[in-house]
């Protein structure tokens, strides 16, 4: 008997413990002990990022109990943990940086971001108006302000200087003329003539600029009715593929981002790389790049409808909407966007959204002068999205940019192009159901 | 009152007799239940998410749609169709080639030799690296223009090859790396079959005058098939789970042309990329449906190969 009961008493305490332990571990994490808070920071791999993340003790230092965690992760991971945990409800999430023209659609809509419109107009000094009007526009929804834009990209051309004094080549102005010197440049048959982000998806962006300077458009004004298949769209879609299938590095990969495409600009393989302003850092300091002090920066070429570039704000941050430290969250927001930090952020070589820190000397002081000038132009006559304006952007930018993937490759351009118009069509008539 | 003690001293035998006549149940249930609903609750969810119009978000509302989304799935020839080939020929490819190659190395290392520990690490080293930083390493090697496989080509006069930014290469190249990482186990596996078996069958086919072809093939083959099995179906289960060399090396959606999307790699896009939760669950259900009959085959195989 007494046996028996030490099995049983052994068998009920091994039960206790096992299904204790799966409890315990089934428990979540309290953010707050104390008075103590924990404000849950997700940001992105940017330089912005390195730049204010060096500082955030100051902010802790003026509000006591506080302590920001920092998680910082590359763009495709950031979006995946926003997939996974915004979709789950969860608190975790204080402040997260987004993009406003991948993700800001389908974020709001689905909830996810916080209405920051009472928190914006709080704080005169602070002065929402001195944001400039399209990163606003994008990070609005419905009429709701859901970010604050921290970053803006336009897109310009960064070309080697001795390469084209050598062949004695101007600075390209238009679109034909960058394509005779890039031919020019192919021909000599030392280096490439010209370099482009060639992924899927990755292209679009860099093509959008292209597309908008032949004079055309994703869609119809209210995105009822896509154009792919105008006659400025196909231009676009061959001279994009021309650039880099003829004229481009040899064997070039279908498959390269920003990260690529600039390491071959940057490693002296290609004379010209169009690509966004915000990048140059990458090319033009010396442990980034081997042509460092041979970086050139021109305003992108203009095509039959003008120099009409993508003039975009990259990166916002928002509120997750299930944050419990709304206001906390929001005094972060502010502190980070602040016109004093903004402007030390842009003077290390970030552009920002705040009209004040381009107007200020200091604010432009830090970039090279035609990179300024090439920034400038494109502000004033670029357009204020870069990729289809769609809630499913990411499938959007797939069905868009396949057709310069036939381009580069050198296949049926026009097959392409049909199929995608049709199947953008069919996209565009399926999200507005 | 003598009772109500009377009462409870029974009731606790007979749990005490109860608890110990199922000790071994008891004490393993907590286990077997979250096991379970490890198992059982992602399962569930996923069938019902795949008979949904879920789409966007998870939390919003959505429809039950029936079996929709499976007629939409397996009539898709766009996606679906090619991308169950790419699995198959990615899975069958890579494990034959391993399969030949870890016989080959495990039988080559089977007799002892002279620095036998040395060859049996580097031979291993492979398999201890994380796939991940796997895929970075070759598609560095693999870079079409500044990578180091085009170069070594170079040297003999090879022109340089697209590798992994060919549509055609891609699959290829990344079964290649697959081979290199995973041949290793499949040596490990063999090597423990091999060193396993007596010595006596192949002495007594050596003294009837069988060559070595002839020994390996009637005597050591068939004595090490229960070991093979075994291996082909964990590396099987293994190939036909790959996602994270083909992710590292071309992102979402498998390469531009979607050169080398298998079903992982579709299902995971129409997930994350795309939110449409409804869609990717069926793709996933189908797939699971899928191993399961490979699972089911390849045991019904081993067991024949057993009696």
């Amino acid at each position: 008997m007494k046996h028996r009961s030490i099995k049983v008493v052994t068998a009920a305490v091994a039960v206790t413990v096992l299904t204790g332990g799966l409890l315990a571990g089934c428990t979540t994490a309290e953010g707050e002990e104390g008075g103590k808070q924990t404000l849950r920071v997700t940001l992105a791999n940017h330089v912005w990022t390195d730049i204010v993340k060096d500082k955030i003790s100051d902010f802790e230092a003026d509000h006591e109990g506080v302590t920001v965690e920092v998680t910082q992760l590359g763009e495709d991971q950031l979006s995946d943990q926003y997939n996974v945990k915004l979709n789950a409800g969860t608190d975790e999430i204080d402040v997260m940086m987004y993009r406003p023209l991948q993700e800001g659609k389908l974020f709001a809509q689905n909830g996810y971001l916080a209405d920051l419109s009472d928190y914006v107009t709080r704080d005169a000094a602070w002065d929402w108006n001195d944001f400039q009007e399209g990163p606003v526009e994008a990070t609005t929804y419905e009429g709701s302000v859901v970010g604050v834009p921290i970053i803006t990209e336009q897109q310009v051309l960064y070309y080697r200087t001795d390469v084209l004094e050598k062949l004695g080549i101007a600075v390209p102005k238009t679109l034909d003329e960058l394509e005779a010197a890039a031919k020019q440049i192919k021909e000599q048959g030392e280096i490439a003539g010209y370099v482009g982000r060639t992924g899927v998806s990755a292209a679009v962006t860099q093509w959008s600029s292209f597309l908008f300077s032949e004079g055309g458009d994703f869609a119809n004004k209210d995105y009822t009715k896509a154009t792919l298949d105008t006659p400025a769209a196909k231009e676009a879609y061959e001279l994009y593929g021309r650039l880099i299938g003829q004229y481009g590095p040899a064997n070039v990969s279908t498959d390269m981002s920003w990260p690529d495409a600039a390491a071959l600009f940057a490693q002296g393989q290609v004379a010209f790389y169009s690509d966004a302003s915000s990048l140059y850092q990458n090319l033009a300091l010396e442990e980034n790049s081997t042509v460092w002090d041979k970086v050139g920066y021109a305003p992108f070429p203009a095509g039959p409808a003008g120099s009409v570039p993508y003039n975009v704000p990259s990166w916002a941050l928002g509120i997750n909407n299930d944050s419990n430290k709304k206001d906390l969250a929001f005094d972060f927001v502010e502190w980070l966007t602040s016109p004093e930090l903004t402007l030390e952020v842009q003077e290390a070589g970030v552009p920002a959204a705040r009209t004040s820190v381009w107007d200020n000397p200091a604010g432009t002081a830090s970039f090279p002068p035609q990179l300024a000038e090439a920034i400038a132009i494109g502000a004033k006559t670029g357009v204020g999205y870069d990729r289809p304006r769609v809630i499913s952007v990411a499938e959007a930018r797939e069905i868009v940019g396949a057709p310069i993937v036939v381009a580069i490759t050198g296949g049926d351009v026009d097959a392409a192009i049909k199929k995608a118009q049709a199947d953008f069509q069919a996209f565009l008539d399926d999200e507005n159901d | 009152m003598s009772t109500t003690t009377g009462t409870r001293v029974r009731t606790q035998t007979s749990f005490s007799l109860w608890a110990n006549r199922h000790r071994k149940w008891v004490l393993a249930a907590p286990a077997m239940v979250f096991v379970a609903l490890l198992i059982a609750f992602p399962l569930g969810w996923t069938l019902y998410l795949s008979l949904t119009d879920a789409s966007g978000s998870i939390r919003a509302p959505h429809d039950f749609i029936g079996l929709e989304n499976y007629f939409d799935v397996l009539s898709d020839t766009d996606r679906f169709w090619p991308a169950v080939g790419r699995t198959a020929f990615f899975t069958v490819g890579a494990m034959v080639v391993e399969m030949i190659l870890g016989m080959l190395i495990a039988l080559l290392l089977w007799r002892p030799f002279r620095g036998q520990g040395l060859v049996r690490i580097i031979i291993l080293l492979p398999l201890v690296a994380t796939p991940v930083a796997v895929g970075m390493m070759w598609r560095l090697i693999f870079e079409p223009t500044i990578g180091f496989a085009n170069q070594f080509l170079s040297w003999f006069g090879i022109p340089a090859q697209p590798w992994l930014a060919g549509e055609a290469t891609a699959l290829p190249t990344l079964m290649f790396v697959d081979i290199w990482q995973w041949t290793p186990m499949v040596v490990l596996i063999l090597l423990a079959g091999l060193t396993s078996l007596s010595d006596e069958p192949d002495e007594a086919a050596r003294v009837d005058g069988a060559n070595a072809w002839q020994r390996f093939w009637h005597v050591t083959f068939p004595l090490v098939m229960p070991t093979f099995i075994t291996a082909v179906l964990l590396r099987g289960i293994d190939a036909l789970k790959t996602f994270d060399i083909l992710y590292a090396t071309k992102g979402k959606g498998g390469g531009s042309f979607h050169e080398v999307e298998t079903l992982n790699v579709y299902a995971y896009g129409l997930s994350f990329d795309y939110q449409k939760y409804g869609e990717s669950s069926t793709v996933l259900v189908i797939f699971f449906l899928m191993i399961i009959g490979c699972i089911w085959l390849l045991t019904i195989r081993r067991k024949k190969s057993s009696l």
